[in-house]
Parts: structure tokens; C-alpha cells; sequence
């Protein structure tokens, strides 16, 4: 088996570098920024507001609205053509669904909250970012949340089982690659999410999610702080 | 009976899902909620101790309508028997006919020569149905159409401080900018007065807001008045 050693040089369950910061657009209700390795996710949430078109209106409670949208030049391949795609569909479809057991809505009838996910750059693990960010968005707009939202991704190259993986491991070429991305509500332990490119077995599964769970302890931390950052100062 | 542990300290910013405090001695207050033993921060907020109560007090996020709030709108809409009020919130607000003023209003009137659309007007809130349905009456003190001047918007959640304790701030901004201000609690301000009072106290406003936490700042807005007061004009030049 040839994948021995992490191509930059991490430990098999070790994530990329984080950085978190909320607040970054001021236009915004709420905003923040999440970045790990070279994917940066910049999260905006407007609402609860006015929700057009009508007959999306729903009197029982507010709906979540969500857009995950990479920037032509944000991937190191091919530009990305602007506007929607199937993917892009397909991953604020489930950053909605993600993100969606943590709000409490019910308060807000037939409005609607607004999450932009725009990314200036990409190198794997981006509905991850995205979803971290945006989930440190709600919270700055002031909504009622029952937890933070956290996400990575991990997956097994070749024979070993790994977090985080970038885009190098995503396209390794000499062996199978599965690409798991999780996220969870980091203080009752529930998934959110969970989908899979690729194969693992039921045991690495399991013993995979016990390996990301560490690592999305790490992350929610940095959101916390990300987020007591923000209003430095207010207790004194 | 064992003692309930506190996890958090007073005045504390708290993230949500944060366990505060552990044990069934203490209350839940507003924006948190009990989990079985413990209380768990249900929004991002500043922690309270009232008594045996934990509560959150918020620092951000959109206005929601309340009754008996005074609150500055915007017409959108005016249909048979009212008007469309846009409340700088999710919601929009009804001002009905009879409670838009005391005249005797014609059947058939034209409703524009009272609250034209795109007019801002200060009302208050009677009541907020379930569904959020607003109504608003103009029968009161101080309730009116405001004519001139300039509307702000500031973070709703800053207006208690803008206001001050029984209004010092705002009616020290007053005098020392001698405009007019009215501040409605969804978070818009209308200010009147010449160019250059009706400037400084939008930069009065927003340093406040900005630095709403910290402690002294009735003092350092009186300073910030003084220093950038506005030339009254003499007769001389």
C-alpha cells in the first residue's frame, strides 16, 4: 500500500489549519468567515424578512433559505461557471437540511432567513466550511438556536483512514479514495449531515466518525471564540 | 438537596448551546431553555442574573413588533380603510381608519391627503396577533406624520441606550444639536434640524451605538457634543 505518509504532511487525523471570524459583513444581519487550509467560506444571513414569492409563505413557522455559491475562480481546475448548477443546488439543498435542526423558526410565521454562502477559494471540503460559517451566521443575526453547527469531512485514501482530506487526497490517483462529510451539533452529538463519495466499510465508518468527532470538538471551539470575539469588550 | 452549579459568570457573553448552569435550583429566563439537569443559552447573548433566574439579554437581530412599542413606519400601501405601514421588521403593520385620526373621514375619501405613500409616520403598536399581524393607532401623545428632517437606521436593540435613563441622552443630543428627534423603538430615527446639527447628531447616534457597552458614555457623548458643537450663526459675518 503507497499512501504512507499525508501529502503536506499531516497526521492521518489531523485537520487543516482554522480560522474563524464573525461579523465581517457589516450590511448583513449576521455574518462570518470560516477558513480551513485553503478553502475560505464567507457566510451572510438577512432576516427574518418579508418572504417573496408568496405561495412559499408557510403560517406554521419561518423557512430557511439557503445559496452555497463558488466564485468562478475558486477551484484550482476549470473556472466554475457563475450561477447555478446541479451541484451547487445540490449542496445548499443540504446545507438547508444541515443547518435547519438547530433554528427555531416557529416564532418567525411566513417569513423567511437568508444564508449566502460565497466562497472566494476552494481546495476541498467546501459545503463543510460553508456550513461552519454559516452556522456562526445565524448566531450573530440574533436567531433562536438550540447548538452550533459544525463540519469536516474525513474518508479513507488508499488503505488509511483520514480527516479532512484536500484536493490533492480527494483526486489521489493510485488507490480507491472515499470522501465522507459530516457535520454535528457538537454539545448533543446529533448528525446533520452525512453523505459519502466513495466506499468504506461499516467498521471504518464507525471508527471514522469517532475520529472526526475530536476534530469537530477543535472546531466548535474556534466558533465559540469566533463568536465571544465579536462582542469583546460588552461585559466590562 | 444538592446546589445547583453556575457555569457561567454574570454579564458574560454566552454562544448558542452553552450549557450555563447545571441543576434544578435555577430558573431558565428568556433566550435559554432547560434540558433535563441543565440550562442550555438558547441565542447569542449577554448572561443575567436575576435571582435564581438565568436569562440572555440579546445583542443583535432584527426588530420584532411588540405591543404598545412607539415605533417610526413607512407607508407602502393605502387601500379602502387604511394604510400599509412597513415596520422595519419582517412584518408589516395596519393603520386603520378610525384609528388614524379623530376627523370625520368622508366615505369614499382619497386616504393620500392624510398619509401619502412613502410617508413616515411615528405610531404605536396596539396589538401583535399570533401570526404577527400589527395593528398601530395614531390616538396618542407625540404620535404624528413627520414632515422634514432625515431618517436613520440604527440596531434596534440599541435604542434603550440611545434613549438613555427617562431620555437623558437623546435629550442631551437635542439640546446640544437643537434638532428635533424622535426614536422609534424598531430602530429608525428621524432627526430635524439645519445640515450641520442634523450631522453630528447622526455621528452622535452612531457613536453610541458603537460603543453602547461601554461604561461613562452619557460623559463621552457630552465631550463629543462639546467638542464638535456647530457655530451658532451671529449677525457680524
Amino acid at each position: 500500500m503507497t499512501y504512507k505518509q499525508r501529502i503536506d504532511g499531516r497526521k492521518f487525523d489531523e485537520m487543516r489549519p482554522i480560522e474563524a471570524k464573525v461579523g465581517v459583513i457589516p450590511r448583513a444581519d449576521g455574518s462570518a468567515m470560516f477558513k480551513i487550509g485553503n478553502t475560505w467560506a464567507y457566510a451572510a444571513v438577512y432576516g427574518p424578512r418579508n418572504l417573496h414569492p408568496k405561495f412559499m409563505q408557510d403560517p406554521q413557522t419561518g423557512i430557511l433559505r439557503c445559496s452555497y455559491n463558488m466564485m468562478p475562480f475558486s477551484s484550482s481546475g476549470e473556472r466554475v461557471r457563475p450561477g447555478g448548477s446541479r451541484r451547487s443546488k445540490e449542496i445548499s439543498l443540504v446545507t438547508q437540511k444541515a443547518l435547519l435542526p438547530v433554528l427555531n423558526l416557529e416564532d418567525y410565521p411566513n417569513s423567511v432567513v437568508d444564508v449566502f454562502i460565497e466562497l472566494p477559494q476552494t481546495e476541498a471540503g467546501s459545503r463543510c466550511a460553508g456550513i461552519c460559517a454559516a452556522s456562526m451566521a445565524l448566531a450573530d443575526a440574533g436567531l433562536d438556536m438550540k447548538d452550533l453547527v459544525s463540519a469536516v469531512s474525513f474518508g479513507k485514501v488508499d488503505d488509511k483512514l483520514v480527516v479532512d482530506l484536500d484536493y490533492s487526497e480527494e483526486s489521489y490517483p493510485d488507490g480507491g479514495v472515499a470522501d465522507i462529510p459530516i457535520a454535528m451539533l457538537p454539545n448533543s452529538g446529533k448528525i446533520s449531515l452525512l453523505q459519502m463519495d466513495g466506499e468504506v466499510t461499516k467498521e471504518e465508518l464507525m471508527k471514522l466518525i469517532g475520529m472526526s468527532k475530536k476534530v469537530l470538538m477543535d472546531i466548535y471551539e474556534v466558533q465559540k471564540k469566533a463568536l465571544k470575539d465579536k462582542y469583546k469588550g460588552v461585559e466590562d | 438537596m444538592k446546589m445547583s452549579e453556575i457555569k457561567v459568570k454574570d454579564k458574560e457573553i454566552s454562544v448558542p448551546g452553552e450549557v450555563l448552569a447545571v441543576g434544578m435550583d435555577v430558573l431558565p429566563g428568556a433566550g435559554t431553555y432547560r434540558e433535563g439537569e441543565k440550562i442550555v443559552a438558547n441565542r447569542l447573548g449577554l448572561v443575567m442574573m436575576d435571582g435564581r433566574t438565568i436569562k440572555l439579554l440579546p445583542l443583535s437581530g432584527r426588530y420584532m413588533p411588540k405591543t404598545n412599542d412607539t415605533i417610526i413606519c413607512k407607508v407602502i400601501d393605502v387601500g379602502f380603510n387604511g394604510w400599509r405601514l412597513d415596520t422595519n421588521s419582517a412584518y408589516s403593520a395596519m393603520l386603520s381608519m378610525k384609528d388614524a385620526t379623530s376627523e370625520f373621514i368622508q366615505r369614499g375619501a382619497n386616504l393620500t391627503q392624510y398619509y401619502d405613500l412613502g410617508d413616515h409616520i411615528v405610531c404605536q403598536i396596539v396589538n401583535v396577533t399570533s401570526q404577527k399581524l400589527i395593528d398601530v393607532t395614531m390616538k396618542g401623545p407625540g404620535l404624528r406624520k413627520l414632515k422634514g428632517g432625515r431618517i436613520i437606521e440604527v440596531d434596534a436593540n440599541k435604542v434603550p441606550r440611545i434613549i438613555g435613563k427617562q431620555g437623558s441622552m437623546v435629550v442631551m443630543i437635542k439640546e446640544a444639536t437643537q434638532c428635533n428627534i424622535v426614536v422609534g423603538q424598531n430602530g429608525l430615527i428621524w432627526i430635524d434640524g439645519g445640515p450641520m446639527n442634523e450631522l453630528l447628531a447622526i455621528q452622535a447616534i452612531r457613536k453610541i451605538s458603537a460603543e453602547s457597552h461601554t461604561t461613562g458614555l452619557t460623559d463621552k457623548i457630552k465631550g463629543f457634543l462639546e467638542q464638535n458643537s456647530v457655530p451658532k450663526k451671529t449677525h457680524q459675518d
